[in-house]
């Protein structure tokens, strides 16, 4: 049976001659140290890709492309396609995995010098590989079609609309329309399933191509410089004298990296289950506060934050300004020095990113510019804020309920965090300030002048004013010292 | 290859021939992807061409919209496919000033498009994604939007409320 099998496999090469074209590549030689486990995120990111290949093909056998039934086709691969929910499960967090995976990729090559001379080639594909990526992200969330999705789209129309002079012609040119429906949803099927796919796959060929090509990056030696005379000349020394075959001295820590991601992400999957869809995507029900995938939390805090006068230069500008950078560093520092030892701007520039994107993308997650939409009606007043107050106070803690205050301002913990909280108000202000900045607003405040009466702001002021700590002082005017 | 017309005696013709061919080839297959080309990006790109799809819808009697209140109306878009399903829906919030005059806005936020609910109490439209709020009049008050909510024309029509939509209200598109 066996010696059957080996004659077929010997029939096939003789024929195809696909071993003779592949074995040289498998088995060419690459410095000693690369095999390291640093080196195997690129596998992992391969591996990932396949998987979200395999997964993205299954679903499409039962997903409807159409606005009125992929709701419901993603609740039956959910709840009754057999094995629908694992490898709904599989695809989001194999997707989640990608990108984390590709972006520690993109750090580790970048902080090894991995693209300087002669692989800034390779470096400008995997740029490009990184910005398909994240668009299969976007359009795979939209694909979703749940009400996320749907005001995901409103949100990327509305960027795209302050395009300047043809705005409206790219908002249309995306929603496929002039509203999002269904036709938007089959520009984002086609882009998700057929369009970045194919790109991708070309991209990566490339990128494959070109690791073989130049070969693996050696690993780096501080003092070891990069010099565009000498450097081919020496790598092909070195892996002479002191390489060894990528199959199977390399290959075997990628295997196991691409493994245990595989893994990871099967257990995340069989753990947490498939993410969504949430509510429906009709657009009559705006009780919905959307929300993006993790990816895009950044980008989402950074909305909320930017001053609103820069926003519309930073929203258009911004991203094809980093995506230009990131395609600029290999020809901005393709030579020299590859080891991040000796690169402090290299190292600063890294942390520069990750430590604002990891920050903003922690603050989208607790959204604290966002009013809590139910507070008002859903936060309990603490005990210790009424008991022992006046019936004016006491009305004034009412008035605080009924007027929405609590959506942007907590009390003891509960409520919104757009405004201060307003344990400590009565240190913090005067009743003059207070009654000021009810009625005019201002520093985000709206003013509440025309929507309370006189006398419901005499209680809420009444009621803030004994909002501080007990012994501490309420704040007064500041008289000038007697001479 | 035919290696028996190396020692042609007179090389220049064949070679000039093929050269022609090639370049007939060549044009062929251009003008061929040029041909496919205008379709192929006509079909894509012809909804940036279609501008200004607005018109007049019935929202329902003025009656449903007592005065004073602020309440939120629905409409199935003109321009709707078979297959939108819900998606075809529209929501907007319809004024009632007490003087009788109506003022219908668009549910999505100037900032970024989310969807922006009515605080009757407060008289304040706020927005859940980043923040934005509106008086009653639609006027901004706080927060990143950069103006004012998006007003849709609107009418009465023997005793019913007329709206002017069916596109998706954008800073490039105000209604």
């Amino acid at each position: 049976m066996i010696r059957r099998f080996f004659s077929v496999g010997r029939w096939v090469e003789e024929r195809a001659g696909l071993g003779e074209a592949i074995t040289p590549v498998m088995e060419h030689p690459v410095p000693r140290r690369t095999a390291s486990f640093w080196y195997t995120f690129g596998s992992a990111t391969l591996a990932l890709f396949m998987l979200q290949i395999v997964t993205g093909i299954c679903l499409a056998f039962v997903y409807v492309p159409s606005a009125d039934k992929a709701y419901e086709s993603l609740l039956y691969l959910n709840y009754e396609a057999p094995f629908g929910w694992f490898l709904r499960a599989l695809h989001f967090w194999g997707s989640n995995a990608m990108v984390a995976v590709m972006t520690l990729h993109m750090i580790q090559v970048f902080l090894w010098g991995a693209h300087k001379y002669p692989r800034e080639m390779t470096w400008v594909v995997g740029v490009l590989l990184f910005v398909c990526t994240l668009g299969m992200a976007f359009t795979g969330q939209l694909m979703r079609w749940d009400q996320d999705a749907y005001w995901g789209l409103g949100i990327g129309a509305s960027i795209a609309s302050r395009t300047p002079f043809i705005g409206q012609s790219v908002v249309q040119l995306i929603l496929g329309g002039p509203i999002i429906a269904g036709r938007t949803l089959s520009r984002v099927f086609t882009a998700h399933v057929f369009l970045i796919p194919g790109i991708l796959i070309a991209l990566v060929g490339l990128h494959l191509w070109l690791v073989v090509r130049l070969g693996v990056n050696e690993w780096p030696m501080p003092g070891r410089l990069v010099d565009r005379e000498t450097y081919k000349q020496r790598y092909a020394e070195e892996v002479h004298r002191d390489g060894v075959p990528f199959f199977p001295d390399v290959v075997r820590k990628d295997m196991i990296a691409c493994g245990v991601v595989i893994l990871l992400v099967m257990l995340c999957a069989a753990i947490f289950g498939p993410f969504g869809p949430h509510g429906v995507p009709d657009p009559t029900i705006i009780d919905t506060a959307p929300k993006p995938d993790f990816y895009f939390l950044a980008l989402f805090a950074l909305f909320a934050l930017l001053p609103p006068w820069t926003e519309t230069v930073l929203l258009l500008v911004g991203p094809p300004i980093a995506i230009v950078l990131l395609l600029a560093v290999p020809f901005l520092a393709g030579t020299g020095e590859k080891s991040w030892k000796r690169r402090p701007v290299a190292v600063l520039g890294v942390v520069l990113i990750v430590l604002p994107v990891t920050t903003l993308a922690g603050l989208g997650i607790f959204v604290p510019w966002s009013p809590v939409m139910e507070a008002w009606r859903g936060a309990p007043t603490p005990t210790q804020y009424v008991r022992g107050r006046t019936p004016l106070e006491l009305q004034g803690a009412l008035v605080i309920q009924n007027k929405q205050c609590r959506n942007c301002h907590a009390l003891g913990g509960e409520g919104g965090k757009r405004g201060p909280a307003l344990e400590g108000v009565g240190t913090r202000q005067t009743r003059d300030q207070l009654i000021r900045q009810v009625l005019q607003g201002g520093g985000n405040m709206p003013a509440y002048g025309k929507n309370l009466s006189p006398a419901e702001v005499n209680a809420v002021v009444a009621f803030m004013q004994t909002l501080r700590p007990a012994n501490e002082p309420p704040a007064r005017t500041a008289v000038p010292a007697a001479r | 290859m035919c290696a028996g017309h190396e020692p042609s005696p007179s090389p220049q013709k064949p070679s000039s021939r093929r050269g022609f061919l090639f370049k007939i080839g060549l044009a062929l297959n251009v003008l061929g992807a040029a041909l496919v080309g205008i379709p192929v990006l006509g079909f894509i790109l012809a909804p940036m061409r279609r501008l200004g799809g607005q018109s007049w819808i019935r929202l329902g009697p003025v009656a449903s919209f007592p005065a004073g209140e602020t309440r939120l109306a629905t409409y199935e878009n003109p321009d709707s496919m078979h297959w939108d399903g819900a998606t075809a829906k529209t929501a907007c919030w319809v004024r009632h000033v007490p003087d009788g005059r109506l003022q219908i806005f668009a549910v999505n936020c100037t900032h970024l498009g989310c969807p922006v609910r009515w605080f009757a109490q407060s008289r304040l439209f706020m927005c859940p994604c980043h923040g934005g709020v509106y008086y009653e009049d639609g006027a901004r008050a706080s927060g990143p939007p950069p103006r004012g909510l998006f007003e849709y024309e609107a009418e009465v029509r023997n005793g019913e409320v007329w709206v002017r939509g069916g596109q998706l209200p954008t800073l490039a598109g105000p209604v």
